[in-house]
């Protein structure tokens, strides 16, 4: 998995709240059993100005020239609610976003993006708020610093925001670790644990 | 020390606190399905990693499959075939059991997981899809998890997870005529938007609760992902015992009463606290209907679509505004006259053999509104059987509805068949999202009661008027 340590970026804000995993990669955008290939779909009902067509639509924020090589999003709360589908974040990715920033995620998007390098940050509104504020005079100029070491995002102005992450997710960012493999090294616990699960409840052993 | 539902099933799986705060969790059964379990699986081969406990994975076809009669491999949904061929060489190679096309057990994860008895009470279940948390609704832990969460919970038979707080929300006293299950979440996510319940397991309970049938519970638990709850549960009783013994994959013989001893302690105790609590009165539930594109945009089928001027935050009023002209909506205006294109009966939320039941008592013997496109997609082949014996399907198609197949279908749309342009659908799904059912299509959420009396009238109908005076039937 790749690491994620610091990362300073061009920031776009999206502004709205409960932006969903249909709306970050519309169902009919998932065309192949793969994780790959999915970019091109991202925010596609948003992004292209006719369902199924690939004309940009030149008010989207992402195809704005001035925010042009995006890798961190500014959001509302609730960002990546809805569906499942780990589509979203492969999307994300390989359209180049490392780090999304808003009040609140949700919560099996924000595993998902654990999972696959990418940092979801959570800060209050305002800050989001005023980050985009910034972002906004000169996107391509005024660039957002995350350093998740020390658990920080630094505004263009200098501003400093700390953020909480568990120790778990951001072990796992920092050093890219592979997760299956992490838990594998506890496999005598699981052996142990399911020898006696299977006691006290057979019926689960099918 | 007095414990909640959530702290057993913690507890009973916990492997090991890790080192790093979350807790190993162990899991006893991973569901699959084509769209998203296929990438699982396949990603799995190309690791070449071995699965831990095969028996204990499930697999279904539901979410891109036609729903045509006579359907195969080839979907309208471009490219579907590979999803679904991928999905079944996957599942062999893997040793899993698949209830792929043609199996009588197909359907709807949701629904057939517990038809099964795959899902039981006291167990953890997981699943690539958000929606797992409908079986939370047997008394056990189940909740939605990426593909990627799914390869490790196949390979290691746990899961890495951060423990969420506890919520309890109370629905007091009885439901009134006409008002479901379905209306109960619609009205809980309205009140407490669509966040409230972000980083909580939620357990249900009270008289109204109670009082479900265990397929309304489904219906309950099924939103809580809507609400952001990390799950949705509901405790064990007679209920719950009733609806699982005899199932194909539940325990049987002196087995089935050994779990039943434990089963029953599958309560929050006495006195056991909760990191939050809302209580709401059942009396104050109206039958409930989504105006915009968020499940919170939900208000009672007499009351008037919100004026954004009065929202709580500046965020909420701009997503409101949003939704209006999504939605070709105005503040202060009232639901019922709104005409309607399409109605829609499926999905893992309600297309329950109950589900069916409820809206043929109000489509038997009237007729769909004329250029009303009505369609019923039962929520699972088992369903679709037990309807067609007691003659429900002849009902659906006297009064003008389309009898499917069953599948995900048209809860969201892949590309495939949908619901039409800016179409606007009375549906018993669980998603308004912009353009979830089709390009620009416009959902109302509402329960098969309101769905069924809005396709008779074309316009969008309070059940309670068909059902009581009216017309005279209920």
């Amino acid at each position: 998995m790749e690491k994620f340590n610091q990362h300073t970026g061009i920031a776009a804000p999206l502004l709205r709240i409960n932006v969903d995993t249909d709306a970050i990669i519309p169902s009919r955008e998932m065309k192949r059993v793969s994780k790959e290939g999915l970019g091109e779909g991202l925010f596609a009902g948003w992004r292209y100005l006719a369902q199924g067509a690939r004309e940009p639509n030149p008010d989207f924020v992402l195809n704005r020239p001035e925010y042009a090589g995006t890798s961190i999003l500014l959001s509302g709360d609730n960002f990546g609610c809805g569906s499942s589908r780990e589509h979203a974040v492969w999307a994300l990715k390989e359209y180049g976003v490392r780090a999304i920033i808003a009040p609140s995620f949700g919560a099996i998007f924000a595993n998902n993006c654990i999972r696959n390098g990418l940092l979801p940050i959570v800060l209050p509104d305002e800050a989001v708020k005023a980050l985009a504020r910034q972002v906004e005079k000169d996107p391509q100029a005024h660039k957002v610093h995350i350093d998740l070491e020390k658990k920080q995002v630094v505004a263009p102005g200098g501003e400093v925001y700390g953020f909480d992450i568990e120790d778990g997710p951001r072990d796992m960012l920092l050093q890219g670790l592979d997760v299956i493999g992490l838990t594998l090294r506890h496999k005598d616990e699981i052996d142990a644990f399911q020898a006696k699960d299977r006691e006290k409840r057979p019926w689960i052993y099918l | 020390m007095a414990q909640t539902l959530f702290d057993k099933l913690w507890t009973a799986h916990l492997v090991t606190a890790l080192e790093d705060g979350a807790d190993l969790i162990f899991i006893d059964r991973v569901f699959l399905h084509e769209r998203t379990g296929s990438i699982a699986l396949k990603s799995l081969e190309a690791e070449g990693r071995s699965l831990r406990n095969p028996a204990l994975v499930f697999c279904t076809m539901d979410h891109i499959v036609d729903t045509f009669p006579g359907r195969t491999d080839d979907t309208i949904m471009p490219s579907g075939k590979d999803f679904i061929q991928s999905t079944r060489a996957s599942a062999h190679k893997a040793g899993i059991t698949l209830f792929d096309l043609g199996d009588s057990r197909q359907g709807i994860v949701h629904v057939v997981s517990p038809e099964q008895g795959v899902a039981l009470p006291g167990a953890t279940i997981v699943c690539p899809d958000s929606h797992t948390c409908t079986q939370g609704a047997l008394g056990a832990l189940a909740w939605g998890i990426g593909s990627t969460e799914a390869e490790h919970a196949m390979v290691t038979g746990t899961l890495r997870v951060n423990r969420p707080k506890t919520m309890r929300v109370l629905f007091n006293g009885d439901l009134g005529l006409g008002v479901t299950a379905k209306d109960m979440i619609l009205h809980l996510i309205g009140k407490h938007t669509a966040a409230g319940a972000s980083g909580y397991a939620v357990e249900f309970a009270g008289d109204a609760v109670e009082a479900l049938s265990m397929e309304a519970r489904f219906t309950l638990c099924n939103m809580a992902v809507e609400f952001s709850a990390f799950t949705g549960m509901v405790a064990v009783d007679d209920t719950t015992l009733n609806y699982v013994k005899g199932r194909p994959f539940a325990p049987k013989g002196a087995l089935w009463d050994k779990a039943v001893s434990q089963w029953r302690a599958l309560h929050s105790d006495k006195g056991a606290a909760f990191d939050k609590e809302i209580v709401i009165e059942a009396q104050d539930i109206k039958p409930t209907v989504t105006w915009g594109a968020s499940p919170e945009h939900a208000i009672p089928i007499d009351g008037k679509v919100p004026d954004p001027a009065t929202a709580r935050s500046e965020n909420q009023r701009a997503s409101m505004k949003r939704a209006l002209a999504y939605m070709d909506v105005k503040p202060g205006q009232i639901l019922t006259n709104l005409s309607i294109d399409a109605a829609f009966i499926g999905s893992c939320t309600n297309a329950r053999l109950s589900d069916l039941r409820a809206a043929a008592t109000l489509l038997n013997g009237r007729h769909v509104a004329k250029g009303v496109k009505a369609i019923c997609v039962p929520g699972s082949t088992q369903v679709k059987l037990a309807a067609e014996a007691e003659g429900l399907d002849k009902i659906f198609t006297k009064a003008g509805f389309e009898w499917r197949e069953s599948g995900c279908s048209m809860c969201f749309f892949a590309g495939g068949e949908h619901m039409g342009y800016r179409e606007r659908v009375i549906s018993t799904t669980n998603r308004n999202f912009e353009s979830r059912q089709g390009p620009e299509t416009r959902t109302h959420l509402a329960s098969p009661l309101v769905v069924a009396a809005s396709a008779v009238t074309g316009v969008i109908t309070d059940p309670r008027d068909l059902m009581r005076g009216g017309d005279g039937k209920i």
